[in-house]
């Protein structure tokens, strides 16, 4: 179970356009997370921080496959995501990195800035700042394995010794 | 009895999309819901996506591209840009590809969803992924062909297979023949609009009935292209006598069509019929193609560019569409005119044929056969505040150019229409 984290909240149909800016596409993953979302939220970039939890409502990350999109959110700290619904390569691409990624249908319950504990293995997100629970579509077990061997390239790695 | 036997008879169809995973996964049938493990019969990559992202994983991994064979690196994205990161990138591509023995390597000979047909890439009944959302074009030939992001790809390259969860069916189908200045574009647009941005999320959708049967290749490929737009995992066409006519011209010759079908009695989760005949000129305002309306809705509205491109819209039918409108007219005083046609070949033909020399003449300027403005690259570019209309898939906010900027989509042939009227216009209209 991942330590306590701080939520952000976004609404609906948050693309890829808006995550991984394609002007920086050329540039440093670095470069490129410190413009993630600046068309909506300036500050998301900037005050992120290790741990945090990003929480959209329905299609999160529809659009382009690139999959810089989730890689933004991590280098900028965020460890878990939760949405209402994925655009799925979106879905694909952050569990392929490493994130656990969770249909969560009562995220709208989350606000910006409320304490998160989230257990992907029991599809559960424990709202500490309102003492909520909040249950999650549970991933399938072969999803569930490669995100704790830490994301595809780890687990084939594994598999491939 | 007899209900038994038709229940075991509705127990084995298949649609269309669980007869090529059921293929692909080496079974016998499989069902929506069931995650299986495919072969992959060809992965396709693009400059942005494919070796600069893949290649660091694949060292990491130890391994190398498991059957170069069925591997396609197609250069779209940085293609005409000459700054010194888009240069790197593409002697990057160039060497990665060059070191292997690829199926095809294409370098800055269109759009990747474009080139791969057109070089005899695709067949009916293929297990297809691409390193890009707009992958799901390669269904208008009978494939199951999907996007992946860079670590999907680079898990392909190194085992050859991918899991999949067997998607349900929205069934698409389009009965009559559209009018005269009405296009796929329209049709799909108007999906859009329908179930919403994300309407057909995980699904396949399946376009059927006698407006697609009526239907050229390049325009079932509009259907399959913004198949994404729905949220579809793939879009697919059953592959009948335009298909294989189609294949055939490029050295693909089909002999096996009819296994690649979905049967009549295949359980589909949704259906949607669309009246043909009764559909008008769509329009998506900003900043989303969900938000399609009829054209009238919009007619009036100033616009400083117009833009035929893309995947989506530049193809050789789009183009002829755009030449039919402005054929003999001028572009409005203070709209830049820009098309981009989506391959060389293409652009060729159209040379060949008149058609680009009339959008010349009319006030075009012709760009690179690349991704280009779609992705806010190029001389294309939307500056602030300005409003473009364009003939490719998305509309998001920024994506075509500044993040003040607003784009509209349509249909080339309303593209055109709004690109001499110096405001959006019904190409019906200008016929
Ligand atoms: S033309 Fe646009 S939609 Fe098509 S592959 Fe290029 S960037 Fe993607």
């Amino acid at each position: 179970m991942n330590a306590p984290g701080r939520a952000w909240v976004y609404g609906d149909d948050i693309n890829t356009d808006l995550l991984a800016p394609a002007a920086y596409l050329k540039g440093s993953m670095e470069d490129l997370a410190s413009h993630c979302l600046e068309d909506l939220d300036a500050d998301f970039a900037a005050c992120a921080r290790e741990g945090d939890v990003f929480v959209a409502g329905e299609n999160l990350g529809i659009g382009s496959s690139r999959e810089q999109a989730p890689q933004a959110l991590q280098i900028l700290g965020i460890r878990t995501v939760l949405a209402k619904s994925f655009g799925r390569i979106f879905y694909r691409n952050a569990l392929n990195l490493g994130m656990p990624t969770l249909v969560c249908p009562h995220a709208d319950r989350i606000r910006s800035g409320d304490r998160l504990r989230v257990d992907a293995a029991a599809g559960v997100v424990h709202n500490l700042s309102t003492g909520e629970d909040l249950a999650c579509e549970s991933l399938p077990d072969h999803l569930l394995e490669m995100v704790s061997d830490g994301g595809l390239i780890p687990h084939l790695k594994k598999k491939l010794v | 009895m007899l209900n038994r036997s038709h229940d075991a008879a509705a127990s084995m169809s298949m649609t269309l999309a669980e007869k090529i995973l059921a293929r692909a996964s080496g079974r016998q049938r499989v069902r929506p819901g069931d995650i299986v493990t495919c072969g992959v019969d060809l992965a396709m990559m693009h400059d942005s996506s494919g070796p600069r992202r893949l290649a660091p994983m694949l060292e990491e991994l130890g391994v190398d591209v498991w059957d170069p064979g069925k591997t396609v690196v197609i250069t779209d994205h940085f293609v005409g840009e000459s700054d010194a990161l888009s240069v790197q990138i593409q002697e990057l591509t160039r060497n990665w590809a060059g070191e292997r023995r690829l199926r095809g390597y294409h370098e800055a000979q269109g759009i990747c969803h474009v080139v791969l047909p057109e070089r005899g890439h695709l067949r009916p009944g293929m297990f297809v992924v691409g390193g890009d959302s707009h992958s799901t074009t390669g269904g208008a030939f009978g494939c199951f062909m999907t996007g992946l992001g860079a670590t999907d790809m680079a898990g392909v390259l190194a085992t050859g297979s991918t899991w999949m969860r067997v998607p349900e069916t929205l069934r698409v189908r389009v009965d009559g023949i559209l009018d005269d200045g009405v296009a796929a574009k329209d049709i799909v647009l108007f999906l859009c609009h329908e179930i919403g941005i994300n309407g057909a999320g995980y699904m396949a959708a399946e376009y059927t009935g006698s407006g697609v049967t009526a239907m050229a290749m390049d325009e079932r490929m509009v259907l399959a292209n913004m198949a994404v737009e729905l949220g579809a995992k793939c879009g697919i066409v059953a592959p009948d006598d335009t298909t294989c006519d189609w294949l055939a011209g490029v050295g693909v010759d089909v002999d096996d069509a009819d296994d690649w079908q979905s049967d009549a009695d295949a359980t589909v989760a949704r259906d949607i019929t669309i009246d043909a005949a009764g559909l008008t000129p769509q329009v998506a305002a900003p900043h989303s193609p969900e938000n399609s309306a009829p054209v009238d809705t919009h007619t009036g509205t100033a616009i400083d560019q117009a833009y035929i491109g893309a995947c989506t819209g530049a193809k050789l039918d789009d183009l002829r569409m755009v030449a039919r409108i402005v054929d003999g007219r001028r572009v409005a005083d203070g709209v830049r005119f820009f098309v981009a046609p989506a391959s060389l070949r293409i652009a060729d033909q159209a040379e060949r044929e008149g058609t680009l020399e009339s959008l010349r003449a009319s006030g075009a300027t012709i760009l690179h056969s690349a991704c280009g403005a779609c992705i806010g690259l190029g001389p294309a570019r939307l500056g602030a505040g300005e409003v473009g209309i364009s003939s490719s898939s998305r509309n998001f906010q920024g994506r075509m150019g500044d993040p003040s900027s607003q784009t509209y989509l349509s249909s080339p042939y309303t593209v055109a229409a709004s690109a001499l009227a110096g405001c959006i216009a019904d190409p019906r209209g200008y016929l």
